[in-house]
């Protein structure tokens, strides 16, 4: 069955740098489960333009817009690319608002490889203090290689073995072993199978 | 089908013109609205239940529904909700019996768990607990409102032992009994459990997801074995604001509507109609609108409106129901009857249940004679 990969970006800027990061581990990734004999399709979600409706989802207590869509796809993926800017030493408000109005449960043991961009390497860490403990709350299953692409890895190639390229590869490799050897089992819908009423009365 | 106004008792400020009705002013307007409500021909008022302000509505519905009762004649008071959760079951089954009898039986609940987290400890529960409330003592208020004499034990309150609820339901027969969620399954399968009616309030959600839970709703209605899925006994929220020509409905609204209490400050009025219940405009456009509801949920038996709330004066409110009344339900009401099947039933009454329950009976439990073991009448 065709592994769905999604990637959520927080990028702001067009072209944005950390959807373009987004993009190269979706791409090693496919590339990865293509190899392990396993069709892949990825889809994308540009948080950029769900800003105006995550705020309304906030407020209104209800997926707004195409927030619902971003959702849907969320809860359907096999493995999940997110990666985010670095604001004052974080993950940008923009990725935490839209994690926050994700239901609980819905990441459970999905794959998630974790990424980061910034100015300066020196933020490379925000991958282990920031975004895992997020990830680890919601549930999912962060493989081991996170990649944080700051200015100067665009421009240089890096070693074979230290270089973006091949952080990429290798983050992008873990995310399609994890996302093979998983069923894909689709979204779970709370609505198909209700615990029976008799078990609900009993405490159960 | 039954149509019919909800309120939340809510005290806001007036956008407008700046100005916050007293308490005491809210709950005349309350009473005001609903004898209005029937004098339109609309055929259920419903009040909320609340502990807190910004709210003026009754911590306990039935003293407001009384008061409504003995001021009307012909309309169904009913609450929106009864907080099932936070409230003694043995004082609900006491309390609504009594109104049940004060207004001839012209009574109905819904249930509902109270989403405040802070109300909880205020009565002694705990949110976290607020499924398992809501199963327990509705369980148990229903065996007090059919068995006579309760021996009981559970998780959350003090067990009976040989209790007798006072008075008994009006004929024999308890009220009937609506179940409100906006998304928890549980509460759809414990509806459909006992072949009770669910009330979705989907006033703040899109139609996708007020489908999903009424399709699992009647779903389980019919794996109970209570009918088919298309009998099942289903509620949904409205909200209208209406003037004659919709640009004056919306000119008019759309200052309330920016910085009402829940959803302002957020989606523009546009979306916000677009994506829920909301219709802003002139009668016309409501009847188009919520004729078009049974075709995403099924035929169903009751739909509420909110009219009253984010500061509305009483003067606007009232212009509301005339329009309602005069314009809006008549033609949903014809629209309703020429499309729903045979054989699916209209929303239960107290005369239908008693009917079905074949006949009235008084239901009085007298006190035992603790000498004789006998009955008054019949130690006498």
């Amino acid at each position: 069955m065709t592994r769905r990969v999604v990637v959520v970006s927080a990028g702001l800027s067009r072209p944005s740098s950390t959807r373009l990061l987004g993009d190269l581990l979706a791409t090693a990734t496919v590339d990865a489960l293509l190899e392990g004999g396993l069709e892949a399709e990825v889809d994308v979600v540009d948080l950029r333009e769900l800003a105006h409706d995550l705020t309304n989802t906030l407020l209104t207590g209800f997926p707004t817009g195409g927030v619902r869509a971003a959702l849907d796809s969320l809860a359907a993926a096999d493995a999940v690319v997110a990666v985010t800017p670095v604001y004052q030493g974080s993950y940008s408000g923009l990725f935490k608002t839209f994690f926050d109005v994700v239901d609980r449960d819905v990441l459970r043991g999905t794959p998630v490889v974790l990424a980061a961009t910034g100015g300066t390497a020196r933020h490379s860490l925000v991958l282990e203090y920031a975004l895992r403990p997020l990830f680890t709350h919601l549930g999912a299953t962060t493989v081991g290689t996170a990649v944080f692409a700051a200015s100067e890895d665009w421009g240089s190639a890096g070693g074979a073995e230290q270089g973006l390229t091949a952080r990429v590869q290798r983050a992008g490799a873990e995310l399609a072993a994890l996302a093979g050897a998983r069923p894909s089992t689709g979204p779970r819908d709370l609505f198909a199978d209700p615990v029976p009423f008799e078990q609900l009365l009993s405490g159960g | 089908m039954q149509f019919g106004i909800f309120t939340v008792g809510d005290v806001t400020t007036d956008p407008t013109t700046g100005r916050t009705p007293t308490e005491h002013e809210r709950i005349k307007a309350t009473v005001a609205i609903a004898k209005k409500a029937e004098e339109v021909g609309l055929d259920v008022f419903a009040t909320g239940e609340h502990h807190n302000p910004p709210f003026a509505a009754p911590a306990n519905p039935p003293v407001l529904l009384a008061n409504v009762a003995a001021q009307t004649e012909r309309i169904i008071l009913s609450t929106a909700t009864t907080l099932i959760t936070t409230n003694d079951p043995v004082r609900l089954a006491e309390d609504y019996a009594y109104l049940q009898h004060l207004a001839d039986g012209r009574v109905d609940l819904m249930m509902g768990r109270g989403n405040t987290g802070p109300v909880y400890p205020w009565f002694g529960k705990d949110i976290r607990d607020g499924i398992a409330l809501a199963i327990e003592n509705y369980a148990l208020l229903r065996r007090l409102w059919t068995e006579d004499v309760v021996t009981w034990s559970g998780k959350h309150r003090t067990p009976l032992q040989g209790y007798t609820s006072t008075p008994r339901p009006l004929d024999g027969v308890a009220p009937f009994v609506w179940h409100g969620s906006i998304r928890s399954p549980e509460i759809a399968e414990q509806a459909a459990y006992y072949g009770d009616g669910f009330f979705h309030n989907n006033i703040f959600w899109p139609m996708s997801h007020t489908k999903q839970m009424v399709q699992l709703y009647r779903r389980r209605f019919e794996h109970y074995g209570h009918g088919s899925a298309d009998q099942a006994i289903v509620g949904l929220g409205g909200q209208v604001f209406m003037r004659k020509s919709s640009q004056d409905a919306v000119r008019e609204f759309r200052p309330y509507f920016d910085v009402a209490p829940v959803y302002g400050h957020g989606p523009s009025l546009e979306d916000f109609t677009r994506e829920t219940p909301l219709t802003v405009g002139s009668p016309q456009q409501v009847i188009e609108r919520y004729a078009a509801m049974a075709d995403e949920v099924g035929d169903y038996q009751r739909q509420l409106f909110l009219i009253d709330h984010a500061g509305l004066p009483l003067g606007t409110v009232m212009d509301q129901l005339e329009l309602l009344g005069g314009e809006v339900v008549p033609e949903l009401r014809r629209i309703a009857a020429a499309r729903k099947p045979a054989h699916v039933p209209d929303a239960p009454t107290h005369a239908s249940r008693v009917a079905a329950a074949g006949g009235g009976r008084d239901a009085t439990v007298h006190a035992v004679d603790e000498v004789t073991g006998l009955s008054p009448e019949v130690a006498r």
